[in-house]
Formats: C-alpha cells, structure tokens, sequence
C-alpha cells in the first residue's frame, strides 16, 4: 500500500507580525517544509506612479517619501539627481555633502529596523527595545533638519531645502562617536548568540549566480559575494571623495546578509563624520532662479524674486524632454527612477524601480525545501518594506 | 570615460545586430537603442551573452502609454552589466494589441516585471508562465497606468454596516479632480493656442 501525502495550504498574513507590513503569502506544506510560497503584494498600492504624473516635479518629491518609510531621504535623493539629469543641474557642493550626511543617516534608521526586527522575528526582544532609542535620535536629527521625523520633503531639485543648524551638525557628529557603542552592545546580543545563529546560518542561502538572475541588489548581492554598491561603482554626489569600504558576505545566507548591515552601519558612521569634517560652506541649493525658490527676504525686495516665487508655486519648472535612468544605493538596494519628460511641468512617466520588489519575488526559491519556521527568518533578512514594494 | 565606454559599446552593438537595431542613441550619459519588437529576445540574450557585453542584471520593464501614435505601448528593459560596469536601455514600440513575447526564461526576475507591466498597461506576453495582475485588487478591471484611466479611477471601497461586509461602489467625490493648466500666459493657455491654430488653418485654406 503506497502512503498517500496531501500538502496543506497555508495563508501567512496579511495580518501577521513577521510579514512586516501587508503580505500575503500562500503556502503549500508538506507537512512542516515548504514546497511552494506565493506571495501576494499590492495591498498597500497607492498608485504613487500615476499620482506622480499629475504632480509638478516639487510636488511629486514628497510621494518618495511614502516608498521606503524607513529610510525616505534615500528615495528623495533618485528623484532629484533624475530631474538635475534632465536639466543638467549642477548642485552646490555644501548641498551635495549634506544630501549625502542624511542618506547616511537614513542607512543607518533602515539596518537597526532590519536588524532588530529580524531578530525580533527569531525571538530576540531586547535588540529591537534598544535599536529604536537609537532611531528616534536619528529621527530628531530628520525633524531638526526637515521639520518633520519621517517624511521629511527635505531634498529639491538644485540642491536642498534648508541649511543644517550649527547645533545639528555638531549633535550629529556626536551621535558618531557614541553611536559604535551601541553597535557593539547590539553585537554582544545576536553575533555569537546560539540561538540567533541557528535560525540564520545557512538559512536562505543565496548563490553569487541566483543573485545577477534574480536582480538583487544592496546587501542581499553583497551577501553572496558580489561587491558592488553604486556608492563606489558609479559615484554619485561626493562619494567619491570619501573613504569607506564595502562589507562583503561569503556564504550568502541570512548570517552573512545580517553581519554586512552591521558592517555597513560602521561604515555609514564613517562617512557621516569625514562629511561633517569636510562641510563647505556656501549655498545649499542652486542659485538658477528659475528652479530654486528664492528668499524669504528677496520676497520682500525684488519684484523678480516675487514672480519667480510665483511662477515656480503655481506652474513649476519645465523640464527639458528626454529620459534619464539615475540609481541611488538605498538600504535596501539599488533604488532606481525612470523619468520620462515630454518638455512641460510634470513627468510624462516616472518609473520607481524598488529593490524590494524583486528580493520579495525570490521569495518562492528562497523558501522552498526550509521548513515553516524559516519563513520570517528569510523574510526578515531580505529587508522588505511594503510602501516600496507595492508602491 | 563613461562616454567612451558608451561609444565603444554602440558601435559592437551597432555592428553585431546590424539587422534587428531600427536605431541607436547616447543622451544623457546613456545609451538606448530602439529594437523591433519580434528581435527582442534574440538582442537580450546577445546582450546577456556576449563577452563584450556581459549584461547579466535586468534591472526593470518600464511600460509607456502614447496615446496618440500609432505604435500606442512602449516596454523599456534596463540591464546592467556589472563587469563593465555599464547600462543599457532598450525600447520596442508596438500596436495595442500585440503580443510581447515574455523573457522570463533568460532573467527569472522579469516574471514580476511583465506582471507588473501587464497589471499597468494591458500588454500580454507571450509563454509567461503566470500573468496574473499583481499590485491591484483581486477582480479589478481596467489597466491603471493607461493615460486615458482617470486619476479617481472608477471604483471605492467601503465597509458597509448595512451588508457587514466590504463593497465596491461607483467614485463619489463632493468635488471632482482638478488639473489647473499653468502654463504661462504669455505663452498662451490651451484654448487660446487652439484658436490660434484654428484661425492659421483657416487663413491657409
């Protein structure tokens, strides 16, 4: 007599703590192994492209925010370099080392997440508790600067809104110093830990190949051993003039995937300080009239400034037709804007190209073969955030 | 130079798909090239095979909407190639009705880029192995993305106390969207460009 087996299908969300935000995942199980897992996004599709056409290039800014909400300046940043592309924009210098201070920052918001609710997911409380201090500090440094602790609208076109406090920048840098601290604290809890280890180590192992087909970026490429991160490769803004290393994994499972974030925290801090030390002065945003606003002050005095306040808050800037493909090294990857231009005030088309999308696609080769269990383990590690996949 | 890298580049491509490239440009630091809609598996897998080329990462499908041309759909596939550290764009344009045919078999990640494609425009793909919709509703209808789907779209949702259960219903809106024309007066608003031409054309015949 032959056993007959039947797989059970199971729905793992979209109301389940370890989805991290609105998955749904249908899983068939054969008895505690996955044998298949479909995941169904789109629950938080708010149609953010097709908003974005009906948006003046200043006003599609603040959707970027609501991509990736953990890290939003990062989003912000494609945005902007896209449309300086078109215009052939050049940023002033202060501008350019303080987009890249707060991208830094918003790296660092987006790994203590990641890391502490991954760990959270595989049954560790105290990171997560202790993490979350650390990123409503950052949080301040956003609302300091921005006016507000998540989405921050702070990047424009040209440049950025407003210049940094003195204060700011020298609060920030202190947070550098103290912040390595906290990093290690966090490492004495989960690096070594036995049970952190056995839910990770070669848990959803990635090969170098598998990662190029099924477009990975960000750490989930470097945790396999490929080192590329856009930052050095193909350097935007004044990563080139700064010194840092990129963390590479060599097992590609989610241990190593988690020791790169940490690395790159390290990194990140690196960064921030060597920018802080550099920090020209000079303006913060570009000085064309035609694209920047102009003073509260010249508001008062000039009749040109006046209408170009005018002009830019009713009509916007016209951006030059053509199409520009520009990729930031978000947290989560290679975050990438297509912006169609047809000459006039809004993009024709603006198409978000969003790390998570195609880390969550993998999902179902991730997966298969591990058992229940590993589910929010892998999908901890792969870092999805919801507003950037479904968008 | 990136630009000399992109020149070097045009010219191979130039040379080896002489026959399936309609055209080829450098703008803004980046090159596209326009292929024929039925070459476009054969030029991505030169592209992913090629020693000379090497492009081994498709970054995105990005569909286009041109309402009033007669080729109405675009799809634009990015690739990267990480060993010459390059990117590459390459367009297809097309009727409405024309089936694409899927490149899931070269790059398992276009699986969810042609859904997703196929969800925003309505295109089809040829042997995709599941074209389902995937970022709207369950049972939704119509194709988002397409400039003549309106920006309330058709249909809201609400949970209704009366039924204890979600329903759909036609857009109520107490105001209607309004997209204000701002460009300049001095220039010319819309109906006023319209008379314009009208009267030119009149004056003409």
């Amino acid at each position: 007599m032959t056993k007959k087996t039947k797989t059970l299908n199971l729905n793992f969300g979209p109301q389940h703590p370890a989805a991290h935000g609105v998955l749904r995942l249908i899983l068939e199980l054969d008895g505690e192994v996955v044998e298949k897992a479909d995941p169904h996004i789109g629950l938080l599709h708010r149609g953010t492209e097709k908003l974005i056409e009906h948006k003046t290039y200043t006003q599609a800014l603040p959707y970027f925010d609501r991509l990736d909400y953990v890290a939003p300046m990062n989003q912000e940043h494609a945005f902007a370099l896209a449309t300086e592309k078109l215009l052939n924009l050049e940023v002033p210098i202060r501008a350019k080392y303080i987009r890249v201070i707060f991208c830094e920052i918003g790296r660092i918001l987006s790994h203590i997440l990641n890391i502490t609710t991954q760990a959270l997911d595989v049954g560790a409380l105290t990171p997560s508790l202790w993490g979350f201090e650390e990123r409503e500090t950052l949080m301040t440094f956003y609302e300091r600067a921005s006016g507000s602790r998540l989405h921050a609208n702070y990047f424009r076109t040209g440049g950025v809104h407003q210049d940094l406090p003195t204060k700011l920048i020298e609060d920030i840098h202190k947070f550098c110093l103290s912040f390595p601290k906290i990093i290690d604290d966090l490492e004495d809890l989960l690096t070594d830990n036995r049970i952190f280890k056995q839910r990770n180590v070669e848990i959803g192992i990635v090969s170098k190949q598998e990662a190029l087909d099924h477009s990975f970026s960000g750490v989930m490429l470097r945790g396999s051993g490929v080192p590329w991160d856009l930052r050095k490769s193909q350097p935007y803004e004044c990563y080139k003039d700064l010194d840092f290393k990129i963390p590479v994994g060599r097992n590609g499972d989610c241990y190593d995937r988690y020791l790169c974030r940490v690395e790159e925290m390290r990194e990140s801090l690196k960064i921030i300080v060597q920018c802080i030390e550099k920090l020209p002065k000079g303006p913060i945003k570009s000085v064309d009239g035609k694209i920047s606003p102009p003073k509260r002050d010249d508001l008062k005095q000039s009749m040109e400034a006046l209408i170009h306040h005018f002009k830019l808050f009713t009509e916007g800037f016209r951006v030059p037709a053509g199409d520009v493909y520009t990729a930031v090294e978000a947290p989560k990857g290679e975050f990438g804007v297509y912006l169609i231009s047809d000459g006039s005030n809004k993009p024709y088309r603006c198409k978000i190209r969003a790390p998570g999308f195609s880390h969550l696609q993998a999902m179902n080769y991730l997966i298969k073969g591990h058992m229940l269990a590993d589910v929010p383990a892998v999908l901890g590690s792969l870092d999805i955030v919801f507003g950037e996949v479904d968008r | 130079m990136l630009i000399d890298e992109l020149n070097k580049l045009e010219k191979i491509l130039n040379s080896e798909l002489t026959s399936k490239i309609t055209s080829s440009k450098i703008e803004n630091e980046e090159l596209k090239i326009e292929v024929e809609s039925d070459e476009l598996t054969n030029v991505i897998k030169f592209l992913k095979s090629d020693d000379r080329c090497k492009f081994r990462q498709l970054i995105d499908i990005a569909g286009l909407d041109k309402p009033s041309d007669v080729k109405r759909f675009s799809l634009i596939y990015l690739l990267l190639s990480h060993e010459f550290n390059l990117r590459v764009k390459i367009l297809i344009n097309f009727e409405t009705d024309k089936k694409i045919s899927s490149i899931t078999k070269l790059f398992s990640s276009a699986n969810w880029m042609e859904r997703e494609v196929f969800d925003m425009y309505g295109i089809r793909f040829k042997d995709h192995p599941d074209l389902r919709r995937i970022l709207t509703d369950y049972n939704f209808k119509g194709h988002p993305l397409r400039k003549d789907f309106p920006l309330t779209g058709f249909n809201e949702v609400r949970y209704s106390e009366k039924d204890k259960k979600v329903i759909y219903e036609p857009v109520k809106l107490e105001q209607n969207y309004r997209d204000f024309d701002f460009s300049s007066p001095w220039e010319g608003t819309q109906y006023i460009k319209e008379i314009n031409k009208e009267n030119k054309n009149d004056k003409k015949n």
